[in-house]
């Protein structure tokens, strides 16, 4: 889209501009300034539609209307919010490392919107190609751990602090489950350029590595900490974490960045694991916004559903189940692309086969492992209510 | 953990999203590991005991409500039956019956409040909160049919209620009684055998049943540790005696344990419910006017009855000088007493522990402080 845009704008402005020193340059700034400027708008928009849509299927998850007082449905509520936030008073705590509480909120923001620039909304439209843009955004990803970090000490507030310190040990530990869940893909395409990924996928990748889909996806709801991971801003034990001591339009830009991030995942998931823009009939960008729909869909379905993890749980499932499945994952891909390497006939379909084959009951396995172990039933006189009874089982309406 | 860091004191409260009202505690963090509490009570406390002094014996049924405000027929039902004692008054069949199926009712939305703000606590997002606040919603408006309020209710009076339920009233109850078990069951599957709940509750802050019996610890709490004490049963009164239920006794005395019990708590309180719907024969609710005056005057004396309120033994002790308003009022709070432990339970436990603990002992900052 860059080179596209820059030679457009070029053959246009060429017949008006002296032909001088840096002008070409001048020009490719431009046309960059000018994608940046649409891509931020779009997910900007993206973000007001996933607030007001998130609030909206809470509502209904919990049997309420949620918004529905500002436009149609409800569907300006988060414009509303925005500008509200706008006009709200910036409170700078007296004690606050000035200079880095204010850089904090930008920190956050800016890598979730630097992501957006490899994935390819449509087909054939994306920013730019970088050859290692996969390495690119796990690399961008882990900037905003640096920006929690830095909004929690900046502010000198001890509830920030343990939230911090909770956000970067839960991002050390899934950046190791999350980048490994990526090598099963890197070994079957061979490439680590997200376009290349994305015209390999005939048959999505959570088919054929259901596996690395599962642990990538799980481990993207930790770095964005959202539920059951969210113990960064656990609202009943550290009222809002590391945001505690924001208002104003810098808390504003964390909540922004928050959902932005969110959009952030959902469109990396779809890229690497559901297809990308690749679909049948309907345009392609079409078809981008209804998978990056469903995943924010499960993600809030997710958070509706679940509690908490507590951080112990959340560091045990990061090293001892998904960074297990990982391994297998990867010595299970590597040993089956050995054997039909590429070029040979029906490879995929074998890869398929034999990846839930021998990776996918390992799920299982783990969960066994990891699962809490019953109360040992007792006897005891009352039958109706026996002592230290297991875990009632609810098989049937009524029972 | 081998590793350990520099002790960390957070002051949590009195304005915090999960203190349960305005409860305070200074916790000292060694990482994440609780270390040391230190609860502090009092800002909340508006003198209810003394007020009563200045009160006339029916009046003081309005500071009840408002000490425990999620159980205040509970409250209704101690102090009346604390009155009724003192003046040696028999209440009419028809508004004991009235009053336990209130009294039950609200048993069972407090324990609604206190299982929905524990899965709040344990940071699920509102859902299952919506749903148990959904099924007091209807209780609340049954009271509203009672007696006109939902909260405060004010319902009972010495020797019986304050007045028959309307007509309409008992369609709704059918209605609730052939439908709760459902709605209780759909939270029980969003909630029971959730992985995660089970895995962060089971084990946490665990109470031996000596520990709890040595420290008066009364209610669910009690009996989640395997002690077989509810004061409906041990000391009935009203007719208690005459309804078929079973206690749900647990032995393991974690946070699991509590909460489970109150699921099984709601489903026997339903039972009562049921009975007492049955058992109700038309007559009058309140003896007359000749028999119990608006305005009593006790003989001198004092008394003490205790019934077994949503969160534990809740006593109410009155002593009268003969005049027409209590000289002393002194009401033994359950969830004052439950608090007692709090810094036994929690020690050693994890931070993400605290609040689901704090959520599991089920207390109410108006009967805490008074």
């Amino acid at each position: 889209m860059l080179n596209f845009v820059y030679e457009n704008l070029y053959k246009t402005l060429e017949f008006f501009l002296p032909d001088s020193f840096l002008i070409k340059e001048i020009i490719f700034v431009f046309s960059g300034l000018i994608i940046a400027f649409i891509i931020i708008n779009a997910v900007l928009v993206g973000v007001l539609l996933l607030i007001w849509g998130e609030r909206r299927l809470l509502g209904r998850f919990q049997q309420r209307s949620g918004p529905n007082r500002w436009g149609p449905r409800g569907l300006l509520v988060s414009t509303a919010d925005a500008i509200k936030v706008m006009f709200k008073e910036d409170i700078v705590p007296e004690e606050a490392d000035k200079y880095i509480f204010n850089l904090a909120p930008l920190l956050l923001l800016i890598p979730v919107f630097i992501i957006f620039s490899v994935i390819p909304f449509a087909v054939g439209l994306y920013a730019v190609n970088i050859n290692v843009s996969l390495l690119f955004i796990l690399a961008v990803t882990s900037i905003s751990g640096l920006s929690i970090i830095c909004a929690a000490w900046a502010s000198a507030n001890r509830i920030a602090i343990f939230s911090a310190l909770r956000s970067v040990a839960m991002l050390i530990s899934y950046e190791i489950p999350v980048g490994l869940s990526l090598v099963g893909i890197l070994l079957i395409t061979e490439s680590m350029s997200v376009l290349d990924i994305v015209s390999y996928q005939k048959i999505p990748f959570i088919i054929i590595q259901p596996v690395a889909a599962f642990v990538f996806f799980l481990g993207s709801l930790a770095e964005i900490n959202r539920t059951p991971f969210d113990l960064t801003e656990a609202e009943s034990e550290l009222a809002a974490g590391y945001q505690n001591d924001y208002s104003g339009m810098k808390w504003g830009l964390f909540y922004l960045g928050e959902f932005a991030a969110a959009i952030a995942t959902a469109s990396v998931f779809t890229t690497l694991f559901l297809g990308g823009p690749n679909g049948p009939v309907l345009p392609s960008i079409v078809w981008f916004t209804v998978k990056v729909v469903l995943v924010l869909f499960m993600i809030i379905w997710i958070r509706a559903t679940w509690p908490r993890f507590r951080i112990d749980q959340v560091l045990n499932l990061a090293w001892k189940g998904l960074f297990e499945l990982t391994l297998i994952n990867i010595v299970v891909t590597s040993i089956v692309v050995i054997i039909w390497p590429e070029g040979s006939d029906n490879r995929l379909i074998y890869i398929t086969i034999a990846n839930w084959i021998f990776v996918v009951p390992f799920i299982f396995i783990v969960a066994k492992v990891l699962k809490t172990s019953d109360y040992k039933v007792t006897n005891f006189n009352n039958q109706n209510y026996p002592v230290g009874s297991a875990k009632p089982k609810f098989e049937k309406e009524g029972s | 953990m081998a590793i350990r860091s520099e002790p960390i004191t957070i002051n949590l409260g009195p304005q915090h999203p999960s203190t349960h009202g305005v409860f305070r505690m200074r916790v000292t963090f060694d990482g994440e590991t609780i270390i040391d509490v230190e609860p502090i009570f009092g800002y909340l406390h508006r003198g209810s005991e003394k007020l009563a002094e200045e009160r006339t014996y029916t009046q003081v049924v309005t500071l009840t409500d408002r000490m425990d405000y999620v159980s205040s027929m509970l409250n209704n039902q101690g102090y009346i039956l604390a009155v009724e004692k003192l003046c040696d008054i028999n209440p009419k069949p028809r508004g004991v019956w009235l009053r336990m199926i209130a009294s039950e009712l609200q048993r069972i939305a407090s324990h609604l409040v206190a299982i929905g703000f524990l899965i709040q606590d344990l940071g699920a997002w509102g859902t299952p909160l919506t749903y148990a606040m959904r099924e007091r919603e209807k209780i609340l408006q049954m009271f509203e049919m009672l007696c006109g309020a939902r909260i405060t209710n004010s319902y009972l009076r010495p020797g019986g209620v304050f007045m028959d339920a309307p007509s309409v009233f008992w369609d709704v109850l059918d209605s609730f009684i052939a439908s709760f078990p459902k709605s209780i069951d759909e939270l029980e599957k969003l909630i029971t055998s959730n992985e995660i709940i089970f895995s962060r509750t089971k084990g946490v802050a665990v109470l031996s049943s000596k520990d709890a019996i040595d420290a008066s610890i009364t209610g669910p709490i009690l009996r989640s540790t395997g002690v077989d004490w509810d004061l409906r049963k041990r000391d009935s009164y009203d007719y208690y005696d005459d309804v078929e239920f079973d206690i749900p006794i647990h032995e393991a005395g974690d946070n699991y344990a509590r909460y489970l019990l109150r699921v099984q708590e709601i489903r026997e309180s339903l039972k009562i419910v049921e009975q007492c719907k049955k058992n109700i024969q038309p007559g009058l609710v309140r003896p007359h006017h000749d028999e119990v005056p608006d305005l009593l005057k006790p003989p001198s004396g004092d008394c003490y009855v205790a019934i077994e309120g949503s969160k534990g033994e809740l006593g109410f002790y009155l002593v009268s000088d003969g005049s027409i308003a209590p000289y002393r009022w002194h009401v033994r709070s359950s969830s004052l007493i439950n608090l007692t432990l709090l810094k036994d339970m929690l020690v050693g436990t994890l931070f993400g522990d605290l609040f689901v603990t704090f959520g599991s002992i089920d207390i109410n900052m108006g009967e805490v402080d008074r």
